[in-house]
């Protein structure tokens, strides 16, 4: 992107001031941030011993491991492994997987509605009615049967990767491949929410364009001969700017409820790997009224809730401040 | 009107069909077949089992003669559950996801309405505040978190309501409420917006000139326009309910139709996934349908087409 056009639209001062006086957007953002650096840099001060498995099962939290001399924040699940690691990898991995998927989805999305809507007739008549399609059908029931699809092909190709290492003799290959067999899930996550989630961006996208495609600097741009993908690459794509971020903020969250949905049911992150989806299934499966484990499921529960609603409040102010018309 | 109902028509049986047809395709082409875990399974026997449930020849070959059972209204077999016609499958799962569904429809759709003109008539107010708050809190809640939760409190603790299962009354409360709470909040943020707007509008300032008390002119005139995107959002609402069952029944115990999804996946069973997709598409389009009707009868400016 040009570096005049982008700043001009980003700094545009009315909205972005309207997001800095949203006191509760602006303590969720400074959340959302500090969770990011706590979450990507904690785990690697933290000893080794809490990153295995230990016989101290079930420990309650700020507990003395069995094996080694460490104090366990959190607590321990079934395998011993400490709660408080978990948490801040499955964080990563939550995190990580909202913000790529949404990003993807965001690339698909706008560069849909883009075409869409600035081609506009019947091309946009038809490209409209396919996401009213795709629309109508339970978008949950893709992503299974894409996470279903893409784990198989990515489970045989680390295993090819495996086998032909292993015949070659390159030891360190073919540990890096089993290695990373459990953690294709997140790859697949990733990709399965990005190409379902795109649609609401898509539509919201091409609603834009059709405005901003009348105005007199487009039909400018377009008598001084600049072709379509100039005049929506310069022009366009700088104006939605704002809108892209606004409803990027908001993919996110729904993006990490989807994946964590689907990894409460079972189908997304298996172990070793763990996302706030499958540490909460794992919470849920051992509540019994005679003995609680409470902070397997409450420690999680509250992390996934108050990053959610932080990306939430600051999705809203945005959307406040730069598309206050679409309310919800 | 009857041409609006006869091109709804059309467009119903065409998303039908893509939806059938896209599940079907993209199960069958999933990595794994359903009669790979056959013990002692020679390829004699798989060519056999591939037969008899008619997934023999090629893949436009299966999908064209499933097709064509559709049309004689044969749902076929599960190929996981051999005793198990994918009707008598879903005639058994259905009844309580759609009960659980309508039940936390029928409290989304009142009580969001409710909270929401509350607030907005209290604008600016605590009240107004703590509803707003309160609402966002329960849309950022995952009804995976509120479900353990509630059953934590309720059932465990104060011992007032069973754990989990399905029966009597007493099984619907926890679960239709889980399953509702962020689709409340849903419907409270939408009225409470809509009704404001409303309240700034010339109709009601005349209506109020006239000598109309506030309540008068809020049943007899604002609601009945403020209510309008609500009725909009309704379709969603449904389709937001019947996906969002399938984690409320497992964390309540409760055997309905998402588990159709999840272990057909899992067992490569296209017959019971593409017949759920069928029953899914249909009640989506049917109440669609009906919110249309409903919507022009509402709203007289509106004229259907298309």
């Amino acid at each position: 992107m040009p570096d005049a056009p982008k700043t001009s639209a980003l700094t545009r001062p009315d909205g972005w001031d309207i997001v800095r006086r949203n006191r509760p957007a602006m303590i969720s953002l400074v959340f959302l941030v500090a969770m990011v650096l706590l979450a990507f840099t904690v785990p690697f001060f933290l000893p080794a011993a809490l990153k295995t498995t230990s016989n101290g099962a079930f420990l309650p939290p700020l507990s003395t491991g069995v094996d080694a001399p460490v104090t366990h924040l959190c607590g321990t699940d079934k395998n011993g492994q400490d709660l408080f690691y978990r948490l801040l990898t499955g964080a990563q991995v939550s995190l990580g997987v909202g913000i790529v998927g949404a990003g993807i989805s965001l690339i698909i999305g706008t560069l849909y509605g883009m075409i869409s809507g600035f081609i506009g007739g019947r091309v946009d008549a038809l490209m409209m009615r396919v996401v009213d399609l795709i629309y109508a059908v339970p978008r949950i029931l893709f992503i299974m049967i894409f996470i279903a699809a893409f784990d198989g092909v990515f489970k045989d190709w680390l295993d090819g990767l495996r086998l032909s290492a292993q015949q070659s003799g390159w030891s360190s290959i073919e540990t890096a491949a089993r290695y990373l067999m459990p953690y294709s899930k997140i790859v697949v996550m990733i990709l399965s929410l990005g190409l379902v989630e795109w649609l609401t961006m898509a539509r919201i996208i091409r609603g834009q364009v059709l405005v901003l495609r009348e105005l007199t600097f487009v039909t400018a741009a377009r008598a001084m001969g600049q072709s379509p993908w100039q005049i929506l690459k310069k022009h366009l794509l700088p104006n939605l700017s704002t809108i892209i971020l606004t409803y990027l903020t908001l993919t996110i969250p729904a993006v990490i409820l989807d994946e964590s949905f689907l990894s409460f049911l079972g189908l997304g992150i298996e172990d070793p790997a763990a996302s706030w989806g499958s540490l909460l299934k794992d919470g849920a499966q051992v509540i019994n009224p005679i003995e609680s484990k409470w902070w397997l499921l409450a420690f999680p529960a509250v992390l996934m809730s108050l990053s959610l609603l932080a990306l939430n409040f600051l999705g809203d102010g945005l959307r406040d401040a730069f598309d206050p018309k679409s309310g919800d | 009107m009857p041409s609006f109902l006869l091109r709804r028509l059309l467009s119903s049986f065409l998303v039908l069909f893509f939806a059938v047809s896209l599940t079907f395709l993209l199960t069958r082409l999933l990595p794994g077949g359903p009669f790979d875990r056959e013990k002692g399974g020679s390829a004699k026997v798989e060519a056999a089992l591939q037969e008899k449930y008619k997934l023999n020849g090629t893949l436009w070959q299966q999908y064209t003669s499933y097709l064509g059972d559709l049309v004689r209204l044969d749902l076929r077999v599960s190929t996981k559950y051999r005793d198990w016609s994918v009707a008598e499958i879903l005639a058994q799962k259905m009844p309580s996801s759609l009960k659980l569904g309508g039940i936390a429809f029928i409290i989304a759709s009142t009580l969001g309405v409710l909270l929401g003109s509350i607030a907005a008539m209290r604008r600016d107010t605590p009240i107004d505040w703590a509803a707003m708050f309160g609402a966002l809190v329960a849309i950022s809640i995952p009804s995976f978190i509120t479900g353990p939760f509630l059953i934590a409190i309720f059932a465990l603790w104060l011992r007032w309501l069973p754990v989990g299962g399905w029966g009597n009354v007493s099984h619907l409360v926890l679960p239709a409420l889980c399953l509702s709470a962020p689709y409340i909040a849903y419907v409270a943020r939408l009225m409470r917006n809509s009704l404001l707007d409303v309240l700034k509008s010339d109709f009601l300032r005349t209506a109020k000139a006239k000598g109309l008390t506030e309540t008068q002119a809020l049943s007899r005139h604002a609601l009945k326009v403020a209510i309008l995107p609500v009725v909009t959002y309704l379709g969603p609402l449904a389709a937001h309910l019947l996906t969002g069952s399938m984690v409320v029944e497992t964390v309540f115990n409760i055997s309905g139709a998402g588990s159709i999804f999840v272990n057909s996946i899992q067992n490569r069973d296209v017959f019971p996934l593409c017949g759920a997709v069928i029953v899914y598409c249909t009640l989506l389009i049917v109440f669609n349908l009906i919110v249309d009707l409903l919507y022009s009868v509402l709203d007289k400016r509106i004229r259907l087409h298309a």
